[in-house]
């Protein structure tokens, strides 16, 4: 897999750019994940996150998925970590650094984690050995690539999950008010 | 590009929330790596979607709506647990134990 990498990344194609840009994206999401796991600073796991959720939506743009990424754009680094920072305030936790945040289990969790992720990546290398992506919006430019196909299909064949998530985030807003609300 | 490089960046992704949920003590924190193992999910979803049409990006607005639900309702139950126990250290919860 590492040499179908490397050859991809000798050859001239729009492949170069965006394994580079891939590649960077990767490192730094990567550590920024780390730290937020691993951070004593509660407020820092926050503004880290927000890193991690930024790369998800640039690499859902390297995968021409535009609509997903505004949509990450906007609800992740707009709502959810905005949302985030208002929990840690109303929870009162230390905003300065606090050696109170994590157990006594370090050593399972990153036992387990290791276990998890050899047994997903064996089975990803073994099942998807080196198949590669094709660029459709740069194939055929001028195009309007995904969007249109993407709004035809959820209100098409996916319309009654379309209704029930509507249904779900109605209960879930108030399903939160009643829960938080004082009386 | 390759299919596999996405799917191995979500693997990392979501071992590393898994290490979170397993290791965080702080409600909030446990919250935010559910957020990592999501958004490592939503990835593999949209890597899918070039390859088998649109419904793996269909999926991951799904996901991304429902994790906004889940944020909300979960950060309404921390704020009551803090309101009762005067923390959200999630250690601390062990009424259910014998």
């Amino acid at each position: 897999m590492i040499g179908a990498l490397l050859a991809a990344a000798n050859t001239v194609t729009f492949d170069t750019p965006a394994n580079v840009a891939f590649a960077v994206l990767a490192v730094v999401m990567i550590i920024a994940a780390v730290r937020v796991v691993t951070t004593q600073n509660i407020v820092h796991a926050a503004l880290w996150l927000m890193i991690v959720l930024g790369g998800n939506g640039i690499i859902y743009l390297l995968l021409q998925a535009e609509f997903v990424a505004m949509t990450q754009f906007l609800v992740y680094l707009g709502a959810i970590v905005v949302l985030f920072l208002f929990g840690i305030m109303l929870t009162r936790a230390p905003l300065g650094r606090s050696d109170d945040l994590d157990n006594d289990q370090k050593w399972m969790g990153v036992g387990v984690s290791l276990i998890l992720l050899v047994v997903i990546g064996y089975s990803l290398i073994k099942t998807f050995e080196d198949q590669q992506l094709t660029f459709g919006a740069v194939e055929h430019a001028g195009k309007n690539a995904q969007t249109q196909a993407l709004a035809t299909s959820i209100f098409t064949d996916y319309l009654v999950p379309f209704e029930v998530v509507s249904v779900l985030l109605l209960a879930a807003l108030i399903g939160a008010i009643v829960l938080a609300r004082r009386d | 590009m390759l299919l596999n490089q996405f799917l191995l960046l979500a693997a990392i992704l979501f071992s590393i929330g898994v290490y979170g949920v397993i290791v965080r003590k702080n409600g909030v924190l446990v919250l935010m790596s559910i957020e990592l193992i999501l958004n490592a999910v939503n990835i593999n979803l949209i890597a899918f979607a070039t390859f088998w049409g649109m419904g793996g990006q269909v999926f991951a607005l799904f996901v991304i709506a429902v994790a906004a639900a889940e944020v909300g309702v979960g950060l309404a139950i921390m704020l009551l647990i803090y309101r009762n126990k005067r923390s959200i250290d999630i250690d601390a919860l062990d009424e259910l134990k014998g």
